[in-house]
């Protein structure tokens, strides 16, 4: 921190988005260890890559903007980047999830322990 | 010189990341700019041989803030289901979806949304385009997913894009 | 050294590194190897995150572009390993 002296109301707002979207961080990484096959735990990393990350950013943005004294929203870059990048990636690991479990049914063989039928 | 809107609204848009990207408005900045979008506009028009049309931009800001607010409550409802009981996790389940969408834009507006969200994941369109699959992490009414995809994203998307 | 954000910044980092140890048990554990996959990609969100909040705990700009970077190169490798899965190559000719 540098030594200036922040006004009350972005010290709360900053310090609330920052506790809650690492707490929304730690929850969906909990989701990978606590859900029981691969589709679901697709579901909990997203709770990072979207609110997580964008209550970071805002704090990131709030921050610099005081410090610099002059609106910094550099950041937006990295949302624009998730938000178009993200879904790519989690949907070809989803098709390739299903793909891979329909070829492990078909050879009939029984190497993984998921139990989830793929659509 | 009817394609000529989108190919714009694709320049300003590059040449505003550029000037994001270096956090400046000096004049040098500005000038390289507007060279390279314009060269990396004309020279990617190959490869993009589809062009997006899209209209009803205010119709696009009113999904974007649906968006927002379906993408927070599922974010809080999704958090849920992980701290709580193992009953509920364990109720992941594919679904599919009858679509009317066609446009390709629209679909990949569709699917980057529909992923977005946590609690649904996109996991396929069938091949004539008609049927949409997807899985969803806490399935309990099948036609609640069905009105929420089509009334809320599917309606507005088509509204922007057909 | 006002107010309550260095203590909500020592929270937030915390609560990171918690989230990249399940992480990496899941990345260690497996199953599949898309589970694997599925991990990295939140292990390189989570670094990011971590870089954004050293960034508002040090007051400097150059966490930012860190940031970024990751970014960049974490899609691109979780999409290329992906894509690999999916059918056995990543650049198809």
């Amino acid at each position: 921190m540098t030594d200036g002296v922040i006004p009350f109301w972005v010290d709360l707002l900053g310090s609330l988005l920052l506790i809650s979207g690492s707490l929304l961080t730690l929850i969906g990484s909990l989701g990978l260890l606590r859900l029981p096959n691969l589709f679901a735990r697709m579901h909990g990393i997203t709770l990072g890559n979207t609110l997580g990350l964008g209550c970071v950013l805002l704090t990131s943005i709030l921050i610099a903007s005081i410090h610099a004294e002059r609106f910094v929203f550099q950041e937006v870059l990295i949302t624009l980047f998730m938000i178009s990048t993200s879904p790519v990636t989690t949907i070809l690991l989803m098709r390739s999830g299903i793909y891979r479990r329909r070829m492990d049914a078909d050879r009939k063989t029984a190497g993984h322990q998921d139990s989830s039928n793929p659509g | 010189m009817k394609r000529w809107p989108s190919l714009t609204l694709f320049t300003v848009i590059l040449f505003a990341l550029w000037l994001l990207l270096n956090d400046s408005l000096a004049p040098g900045q500005l000038l390289l700019g507007l060279m390279l979008t314009v060269a990396i506009t004309a020279s990617t028009a190959a490869i993009r041989p589809l062009r997006a049309h899209p209209h009803h931009l205010l119709t696009a800001l009113g999904l974007f803030f649906v968006v927002l607010i379906d993408i927070i409550r599922s974010n809080i409802a999704v958090a849920g289901i992980i701290l709580g009981p193992a009953k509920r996790r364990f109720n992941s389940a594919f679904m599919k979806i009858p679509l009317d969408l066609r446009d390709p834009y629209g679909l990949a507006a569709l699917a980057c949304i529909i992923t977005a969200t946590p609690g649904t994941v996109w996991a396929g369109l069938s091949p004539d385009g008609g049927t949409l699959t997807i899985h969803v992490l806490d399935l309990q009414d099948e036609e609640a997913w069905v009105r929420i995809i089509k009334q809320r994203y599917e309606r507005r998307l088509m509204e922007i894009f057909e | 050294m006002n107010g309550m954000l260095p203590w909500a910044i020592s929270f937030a980092l915390i609560a990171v590194t918690l989230a990249m140890i399940f992480t990496a048990i899941r990345l260690l554990r497996g199953p599949a190897a898309e589970d694997r996959v599925l991990a990295l990609d939140t292990l390189y969100v989570n670094s990011m995150i971590m870089m954004l909040t050293l960034g508002i705990q040090f007051g400097s700009r150059f966490y930012f572009d860190i940031a970024l970077l990751i970014a960049l190169f974490g899609f691109v490798g979780s999409a290329a390993m992906a894509k690999f899965l999916l059918r056995g190559e990543v650049i198809e000719p």
